[in-house]
Protein backbone atom coordinates (compact mmCIF):
# COMPACT_ATOMS: atom_id res chain seq x y z
CA UNK A 1 0.00 0.00 0.00
CA UNK A 2 2.75 2.28 1.21
CA UNK A 3 4.82 1.93 -2.55
CA UNK A 4 1.75 2.26 -4.52
CA UNK A 5 1.01 5.61 -2.70
CA UNK A 6 4.33 6.31 -3.44
CA UNK A 7 4.14 5.07 -6.95
CA UNK A 8 1.12 7.71 -7.31
CA UNK A 9 3.15 10.34 -5.98
CA UNK A 10 5.23 9.90 -8.70
CA UNK A 11 2.95 9.84 -11.39
CA UNK A 12 1.00 13.12 -10.28
CA UNK A 13 4.46 15.08 -9.69
CA UNK A 14 5.32 13.63 -13.33
CA UNK A 15 1.91 15.03 -14.63
CA UNK A 16 2.02 18.11 -12.64
CA UNK A 17 5.15 18.77 -14.68
CA UNK A 18 3.79 18.00 -17.86
CA UNK A 19 6.85 17.99 -19.94
CA UNK A 20 6.27 15.07 -21.61
CA UNK A 21 9.91 15.32 -21.71
CA UNK A 22 11.21 15.11 -18.47
CA UNK A 23 9.72 13.48 -15.63
CA UNK A 24 11.68 14.35 -12.13
CA UNK A 25 11.01 13.16 -8.62
CA UNK A 26 13.02 14.18 -5.28
CA UNK A 27 11.81 11.45 -3.57
CA UNK A 28 14.86 9.77 -1.01
CA UNK A 29 12.34 6.53 -0.41
CA UNK A 30 10.98 5.93 -4.04
CA UNK A 31 11.33 2.12 -4.53
CA UNK A 32 11.82 2.06 -8.49
CA UNK A 33 13.48 -1.02 -10.92
CA UNK A 34 14.91 2.25 -12.39
CA UNK A 35 18.99 1.98 -13.16
CA UNK A 36 20.61 4.03 -10.31
CA UNK A 37 23.35 7.07 -11.41
CA UNK A 38 25.56 7.56 -8.16
CA UNK A 39 26.63 11.35 -8.46
CA UNK A 40 29.25 12.75 -5.93
CA UNK A 41 29.37 16.22 -5.18
CA UNK A 42 32.30 17.99 -3.13
CA UNK A 43 34.10 21.62 -3.68
CA UNK A 44 34.09 22.37 -6.62
CA UNK A 45 33.51 19.39 -8.62
CA UNK A 46 31.02 16.86 -9.49
CA UNK A 47 32.16 12.97 -10.39
CA UNK A 48 30.86 12.19 -12.53
CA UNK A 49 30.56 15.38 -14.61
CA UNK A 50 29.71 13.68 -17.76
CA UNK A 51 26.51 11.18 -17.66
CA UNK A 52 25.44 9.54 -20.37
CA UNK A 53 21.81 8.75 -21.06
CA UNK A 54 19.47 7.01 -23.45
CA UNK A 55 16.57 8.98 -25.00
CA UNK A 56 13.54 7.68 -23.37
CA UNK A 57 15.08 5.47 -20.86
CA UNK A 58 14.48 6.42 -17.11
CA UNK A 59 17.06 6.70 -14.64
CA UNK A 60 17.48 8.07 -10.91
CA UNK A 61 20.35 9.78 -10.48
CA UNK A 62 21.50 9.80 -6.53
CA UNK A 63 23.27 12.66 -5.30
CA UNK A 64 25.50 12.87 -2.05
CA UNK A 65 28.10 15.84 -0.55
CA UNK A 66 31.16 15.40 0.91
CA UNK A 67 31.14 18.77 2.14
CA UNK A 68 28.47 21.92 1.95
CA UNK A 69 25.06 22.24 0.63
CA UNK A 70 25.28 22.08 -3.11
CA UNK A 71 22.72 22.06 -6.15
CA UNK A 72 22.10 20.15 -9.53
CA UNK A 73 20.36 22.10 -12.20
CA UNK A 74 20.21 21.08 -15.87
CA UNK A 75 18.18 23.83 -17.35
CA UNK A 76 17.51 22.62 -21.06
CA UNK A 77 15.30 19.43 -18.60
CA UNK A 78 13.75 21.82 -16.58
CA UNK A 79 15.06 19.84 -13.63
CA UNK A 80 16.84 20.37 -10.46
CA UNK A 81 18.12 18.79 -6.84
CA UNK A 82 19.49 20.07 -3.34
CA UNK A 83 22.47 18.17 -2.65
CA UNK A 84 22.22 18.21 1.38
CA UNK A 85 25.38 17.49 3.56
CA UNK A 86 24.27 13.99 5.41
CA UNK A 87 21.39 12.51 3.17
CA UNK A 88 20.82 11.33 -0.51
CA UNK A 89 18.92 13.16 -2.80
CA UNK A 90 17.62 11.43 -5.35
CA UNK A 91 15.89 13.29 -9.13
CA UNK A 92 14.40 10.59 -11.74
CA UNK A 93 15.19 12.07 -15.11
CA UNK A 94 13.97 10.59 -18.49
CA UNK A 95 14.61 13.00 -21.48
CA UNK A 96 12.75 12.49 -24.95
CA UNK A 97 15.47 14.85 -26.82
CA UNK A 98 18.92 14.18 -28.01
CA UNK A 99 22.17 16.49 -27.32
CA UNK A 100 24.23 17.39 -24.52
CA UNK A 101 22.78 19.12 -21.47
CA UNK A 102 25.22 21.45 -19.37
CA UNK A 103 24.14 20.99 -15.47
CA UNK A 104 25.55 23.67 -13.16
CA UNK A 105 25.48 24.06 -9.30
CA UNK A 106 22.49 26.50 -8.05
CA UNK A 107 23.51 26.80 -4.70
CA UNK A 108 26.54 28.83 -4.00
CA UNK A 109 29.02 27.35 -2.41
CA UNK A 110 32.23 29.07 -2.62
CA UNK A 111 35.42 30.23 -4.45
CA UNK A 112 35.10 27.85 -7.08
CA UNK A 113 31.08 27.52 -7.14
CA UNK A 114 31.72 29.00 -10.73
CA UNK A 115 33.76 25.97 -12.37
CA UNK A 116 30.93 23.18 -10.63
CA UNK A 117 29.39 22.08 -13.78
CA UNK A 118 28.99 18.92 -16.11
CA UNK A 119 26.77 17.55 -18.77
CA UNK A 120 24.48 15.34 -19.98
CA UNK A 121 24.58 13.75 -23.28
CA UNK A 122 21.36 11.65 -24.30
CA UNK A 123 21.97 9.83 -27.51
CA UNK A 124 19.45 7.59 -29.26
CA UNK B 1 20.00 70.76 -17.99
CA UNK B 2 22.97 73.02 -18.26
CA UNK B 3 25.37 71.21 -16.46
CA UNK B 4 24.63 67.64 -17.55
CA UNK B 5 24.61 68.83 -21.32
CA UNK B 6 28.15 70.28 -20.12
CA UNK B 7 29.21 67.21 -18.40
CA UNK B 8 28.11 65.54 -21.54
CA UNK B 9 30.31 67.84 -23.92
CA UNK B 10 33.29 67.27 -21.37
CA UNK B 11 33.46 63.50 -21.83
CA UNK B 12 32.99 63.59 -25.60
CA UNK B 13 36.02 65.51 -25.45
CA UNK B 14 37.81 64.11 -23.43
CA UNK B 15 37.11 61.01 -25.31
CA UNK B 16 36.25 59.04 -21.91
CA UNK B 17 32.96 58.64 -23.02
CA UNK B 18 31.91 54.75 -24.74
CA UNK B 19 28.84 53.38 -25.94
CA UNK B 20 25.24 55.63 -25.07
CA UNK B 21 22.21 53.46 -24.01
CA UNK B 22 19.38 55.44 -23.75
CA UNK B 23 16.67 53.43 -21.77
CA UNK B 24 13.11 54.08 -21.10
CA UNK B 25 9.73 54.43 -22.14
CA UNK B 26 9.08 56.68 -25.51
CA UNK B 27 5.23 56.84 -24.49
CA UNK B 28 6.39 58.59 -21.48
CA UNK B 29 6.95 61.97 -23.35
CA UNK B 30 3.55 62.21 -23.52
CA UNK B 31 3.10 62.28 -20.03
CA UNK B 32 2.16 65.40 -18.15
CA UNK B 33 5.21 67.40 -16.86
CA UNK B 34 5.50 66.79 -13.19
CA UNK B 35 6.26 69.60 -11.13
CA UNK B 36 9.29 68.16 -9.36
CA UNK B 37 10.94 67.01 -12.96
CA UNK B 38 14.55 66.96 -12.64
CA UNK B 39 17.87 65.32 -14.13
CA UNK B 40 20.35 64.14 -12.45
CA UNK B 41 22.98 62.21 -12.54
CA UNK B 42 24.54 58.84 -10.71
CA UNK B 43 27.63 56.48 -11.28
CA UNK B 44 27.10 52.23 -11.49
CA UNK B 45 30.25 50.43 -10.32
CA UNK B 46 30.01 46.85 -9.99
CA UNK B 47 31.76 43.76 -9.36
CA UNK B 48 34.92 44.60 -7.89
CA UNK B 49 35.68 41.86 -6.47
CA UNK B 50 38.77 42.90 -4.06
CA UNK B 51 40.81 40.09 -2.76
CA UNK B 52 40.68 38.03 -6.13
CA UNK B 53 44.18 37.34 -7.31
CA UNK B 54 44.74 35.89 -10.89
CA UNK B 55 47.58 37.68 -12.77
CA UNK B 56 46.36 35.99 -16.04
CA UNK B 57 42.98 37.87 -16.04
CA UNK B 58 44.22 40.76 -14.37
CA UNK B 59 47.65 41.39 -13.20
CA UNK B 60 46.54 45.09 -11.94
CA UNK B 61 43.97 42.85 -9.63
CA UNK B 62 44.88 45.13 -6.56
CA UNK B 63 45.06 48.42 -8.16
CA UNK B 64 42.19 48.49 -10.79
CA UNK B 65 39.69 49.75 -8.06
CA UNK B 66 41.75 52.18 -6.85
CA UNK B 67 42.01 53.86 -10.34
CA UNK B 68 38.27 53.53 -11.29
CA UNK B 69 38.14 55.69 -7.89
CA UNK B 70 40.78 57.63 -9.44
CA UNK B 71 38.31 57.89 -12.32
CA UNK B 72 35.21 58.75 -10.89
CA UNK B 73 37.27 61.20 -8.63
CA UNK B 74 38.54 62.77 -11.67
CA UNK B 75 34.61 63.12 -13.65
CA UNK B 76 34.60 66.94 -14.73
CA UNK B 77 30.78 67.08 -12.56
CA UNK B 78 30.38 64.62 -10.09
CA UNK B 79 27.33 62.47 -9.56
CA UNK B 80 24.56 62.95 -7.21
CA UNK B 81 25.71 59.89 -6.20
CA UNK B 82 27.19 56.15 -6.35
CA UNK B 83 26.19 52.73 -6.14
CA UNK B 84 28.18 49.49 -5.92
CA UNK B 85 25.69 46.79 -7.31
CA UNK B 86 27.38 43.67 -5.63
CA UNK B 87 30.39 41.63 -5.19
CA UNK B 88 32.94 44.12 -3.67
CA UNK B 89 34.78 41.49 -2.26
CA UNK B 90 36.31 38.13 -4.04
CA UNK B 91 34.80 35.46 -1.82
CA UNK B 92 37.01 33.29 0.50
CA UNK B 93 35.87 30.50 2.90
CA UNK B 94 37.80 32.15 5.94
CA UNK B 95 35.23 34.57 7.97
CA UNK B 96 38.04 36.36 9.29
CA UNK B 97 39.56 37.29 5.20
CA UNK B 98 36.62 38.23 4.28
CA UNK B 99 35.85 40.67 7.12
CA UNK B 100 39.44 42.20 6.06
CA UNK B 101 38.20 42.18 2.42
CA UNK B 102 35.01 44.36 3.24
CA UNK B 103 37.19 46.53 5.60
CA UNK B 104 39.96 46.92 3.02
CA UNK B 105 37.28 47.53 0.15
CA UNK B 106 35.70 50.50 2.26
CA UNK B 107 38.96 52.01 2.76
CA UNK B 108 39.51 52.45 -0.60
CA UNK B 109 36.45 53.83 -1.39
CA UNK B 110 36.40 56.22 1.32
CA UNK B 111 38.55 57.83 -1.08
CA UNK B 112 35.91 58.78 -3.54
CA UNK B 113 34.78 62.69 -3.45
CA UNK B 114 31.39 61.84 -3.36
CA UNK B 115 30.23 60.52 -0.32
CA UNK B 116 26.42 59.08 -0.88
CA UNK B 117 27.84 56.08 -1.84
CA UNK B 118 25.07 52.98 -1.75
CA UNK B 119 26.23 49.19 -1.05
CA UNK B 120 23.88 45.92 -1.72
CA UNK B 121 26.57 42.71 -1.70
CA UNK B 122 27.30 40.18 -3.82
CA UNK B 123 26.88 36.47 -3.78
CA UNK B 124 30.82 36.23 -3.33
CA UNK B 125 30.07 39.54 -0.38
CA UNK B 126 27.60 37.40 1.30
CA UNK B 127 26.12 33.38 0.26
CA UNK B 128 28.77 31.75 2.24
CA UNK B 129 27.32 33.28 5.71
CA UNK B 130 24.27 34.84 4.44
CA UNK B 131 25.22 38.25 4.45
CA UNK B 132 26.63 38.42 8.29
CA UNK B 133 29.91 40.43 7.56
CA UNK B 134 28.39 42.55 5.12
CA UNK B 135 26.18 43.85 7.09
CA UNK B 136 28.73 44.61 9.96
CA UNK B 137 30.52 46.86 7.46
CA UNK B 138 27.53 47.76 4.99
CA UNK B 139 24.11 47.49 6.69
CA UNK B 140 20.89 46.15 5.49
CA UNK B 141 21.32 44.15 1.95
CA UNK B 142 17.75 45.24 0.46
CA UNK B 143 16.19 49.08 1.63
CA UNK B 144 14.93 51.79 -0.47
CA UNK B 145 15.38 55.69 -1.06
CA UNK B 146 14.28 58.28 -2.65
CA UNK B 147 16.28 60.88 -4.91
CA UNK B 148 14.81 63.96 -6.97
CA UNK B 149 11.92 62.27 -7.98
CA UNK B 150 12.98 58.50 -8.33
CA UNK B 151 12.34 55.80 -5.67
CA UNK B 152 15.31 53.60 -5.71
CA UNK B 153 14.54 49.60 -4.24
CA UNK B 154 17.79 47.54 -3.42
CA UNK B 155 16.83 43.94 -3.71
CA UNK B 156 18.97 41.34 -2.13
CA UNK B 157 18.99 38.09 -4.09
CA UNK B 158 22.54 36.91 -3.13
CA UNK B 159 22.03 36.34 1.20
CA UNK B 160 20.29 33.38 -0.23
CA UNK B 161 22.92 31.23 -1.82
CA UNK B 162 19.95 29.19 -3.53
CA UNK B 163 19.69 32.76 -5.22
CA UNK B 164 16.75 33.57 -4.17
CA UNK B 165 14.96 36.78 -3.24
CA UNK B 166 12.75 34.62 -0.96
CA UNK B 167 8.81 35.31 0.57
CA UNK B 168 9.77 37.90 3.42
CA UNK B 169 11.33 40.59 1.08
CA UNK B 170 8.75 39.61 -1.55
CA UNK B 171 6.23 40.90 0.90
CA UNK B 172 8.63 43.56 1.61
CA UNK B 173 8.74 44.39 -1.80
CA UNK B 174 5.41 44.29 -2.36
CA UNK B 175 4.50 46.72 0.10
CA UNK B 176 6.49 49.10 -0.65
CA UNK B 177 5.62 49.35 -4.68
CA UNK B 178 1.81 49.50 -2.56
CA UNK B 179 2.77 52.55 -1.37
CA UNK B 180 3.95 54.66 -4.60
CA UNK B 181 2.20 56.26 -6.65
CA UNK B 182 1.25 54.30 -10.31
CA UNK B 183 3.40 56.62 -12.16
CA UNK B 184 6.00 56.43 -9.75
CA UNK B 185 9.53 56.49 -11.15
CA UNK B 186 11.26 53.65 -9.91
CA UNK B 187 14.51 52.10 -10.34
CA UNK B 188 15.78 48.67 -9.13
CA UNK B 189 19.10 47.77 -7.82
CA UNK B 190 20.44 44.09 -7.56
CA UNK B 191 23.17 41.81 -8.15
CA UNK B 192 22.15 38.62 -10.29
CA UNK B 193 19.68 39.68 -13.28
CA UNK B 194 16.32 39.16 -12.02
CA UNK B 195 15.28 36.94 -14.86
CA UNK B 196 16.80 33.94 -16.92
CA UNK B 197 19.56 35.49 -18.45
CA UNK B 198 21.77 32.27 -19.41
CA UNK B 199 20.50 29.66 -16.19
CA UNK B 200 23.31 27.13 -17.53
CA UNK B 201 25.69 29.54 -15.93
CA UNK B 202 23.62 30.20 -12.79
CA UNK B 203 23.04 33.83 -14.69
CA UNK B 204 19.41 33.94 -12.93
CA UNK B 205 17.51 34.39 -9.66
CA UNK B 206 15.32 31.50 -8.68
CA UNK B 207 12.26 33.51 -7.98
CA UNK B 208 12.97 36.81 -10.11
CA UNK B 209 10.14 36.22 -11.79
CA UNK B 210 7.97 37.13 -8.46
CA UNK B 211 9.58 40.03 -8.03
CA UNK B 212 8.94 41.15 -11.77
CA UNK B 213 5.83 40.03 -11.72
CA UNK B 214 5.31 42.79 -8.48
CA UNK B 215 6.96 45.39 -10.87
CA UNK B 216 4.86 45.04 -13.88
CA UNK B 217 1.99 47.34 -13.01
CA UNK B 218 4.25 49.89 -12.68
CA UNK B 219 4.82 51.70 -15.74
CA UNK B 220 8.39 53.50 -15.12
CA UNK B 221 11.05 50.40 -13.87
CA UNK B 222 14.58 50.47 -14.81
CA UNK B 223 16.72 47.67 -13.06
CA UNK B 224 20.45 48.14 -13.31
CA UNK B 225 22.70 44.97 -12.18
CA UNK B 226 25.85 43.46 -12.04
CA UNK B 227 26.60 40.03 -11.59
CA UNK B 228 27.53 38.91 -15.41
CA UNK B 229 30.63 41.24 -15.88
CA UNK B 230 29.41 42.90 -18.85
CA UNK B 231 26.73 45.22 -20.57
CA UNK B 232 23.72 43.09 -21.38
CA UNK B 233 20.30 44.96 -22.12
CA UNK B 234 17.10 42.92 -21.79
CA UNK B 235 13.40 43.79 -22.18
CA UNK B 236 10.91 41.54 -19.57
CA UNK B 237 7.55 43.60 -20.88
CA UNK B 238 8.16 47.29 -20.34
CA UNK B 239 10.83 46.44 -17.83
CA UNK B 240 14.34 47.08 -18.90
CA UNK B 241 17.31 45.26 -17.38
CA UNK B 242 20.93 46.48 -17.89
CA UNK B 243 23.75 44.59 -16.36
CA UNK B 244 27.46 46.45 -15.95
CA UNK B 245 31.30 45.72 -16.62
CA UNK B 246 32.92 44.46 -14.17
CA UNK B 247 35.90 46.50 -12.38
CA UNK B 248 38.20 42.54 -12.63
CA UNK B 249 37.92 40.60 -15.08
CA UNK B 250 35.50 40.35 -18.00
CA UNK B 251 33.38 37.61 -18.79
CA UNK B 252 32.34 35.98 -21.98
CA UNK B 253 28.63 36.27 -23.63
CA UNK B 254 26.00 34.38 -22.86
CA UNK B 255 26.53 30.79 -24.19
CA UNK B 256 29.57 31.81 -26.46
CA UNK B 257 32.00 29.39 -25.21
CA UNK B 258 31.66 25.84 -23.31
CA UNK B 259 32.67 27.56 -19.88
CA UNK B 260 32.08 31.20 -17.99
CA UNK B 261 35.80 31.05 -17.86
CA UNK B 262 37.23 34.96 -17.37
CA UNK B 263 38.26 36.34 -20.25
CA UNK B 264 42.13 36.66 -20.40
CA UNK B 265 44.12 39.82 -19.69
CA UNK B 266 45.11 41.72 -22.99
CA UNK B 267 48.27 42.87 -22.52
CA UNK B 268 47.85 44.96 -26.01
CA UNK B 269 44.89 46.86 -24.68
CA UNK B 270 44.64 46.39 -20.60
CA UNK B 271 41.57 46.90 -18.78
CA UNK B 272 39.58 45.99 -21.92
CA UNK B 273 36.27 44.86 -20.89
CA UNK B 274 36.28 46.67 -17.56
CA UNK B 275 34.44 50.21 -16.73
CA UNK B 276 31.85 51.84 -14.78
CA UNK B 277 29.29 53.77 -16.18
CA UNK B 278 27.47 56.99 -15.34
CA UNK B 279 23.80 57.28 -16.00
CA UNK B 280 21.75 60.36 -16.53
CA UNK B 281 18.31 59.83 -15.08
CA UNK B 282 15.55 62.09 -17.04
CA UNK B 283 12.96 62.25 -14.15
CA UNK B 284 10.23 63.44 -16.15
CA UNK B 285 10.30 60.64 -19.31
CA UNK B 286 11.45 58.23 -16.95
CA UNK B 287 14.35 57.66 -19.47
CA UNK B 288 17.86 56.69 -18.20
CA UNK B 289 21.00 57.70 -20.39
CA UNK B 290 23.96 55.47 -19.69
CA UNK B 291 27.45 56.25 -20.88
CA UNK B 292 29.74 53.35 -20.72
CA UNK B 293 33.29 54.64 -19.32
CA UNK B 294 36.93 52.64 -19.03
CA UNK B 295 39.18 52.12 -15.96
CA UNK B 296 41.79 54.28 -17.69
CA UNK B 297 41.51 56.44 -20.44
CA UNK B 298 42.93 54.62 -23.79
Amino acid sequence: MKLKSRGIKLIVLAAVLGTGLVSAGDYASVQTEDPVIKIVAKKFDYTPNEIKLKKGVPVILEFTTLDVFMGFKVPDLGVRADIIPGKVSRLRLVSDKVGTFPFVCDVFCGSGHENMTGTIVVTE
Amino acid sequence: MEKILDRREFLKLSGLAGVVFVSGLAGCSSMAKRSDAKEFYFVQLSDTHWGFKGPKVNPDAEGTLKKAVAAVNGLAQQPDFIVFTGDLTHTTDDPQERRKRLAEFREIVSELKVKKVHFMPGEHDASLDHGEAYQEFFGKTHYTFDHKGVHFIVLDNVSDPTASIGEAQLQWLATDLNAQPKDARIVVFTHRPLFDLYPQWDWATRDGDKAIALLMPHPNVTVFYGHIHQENHHMTGHIAHHSAKSLIFPLPAPGSQPKRTPLPWDAAQPYKGLGYRDIEADVQTAQYRITELPVVKG
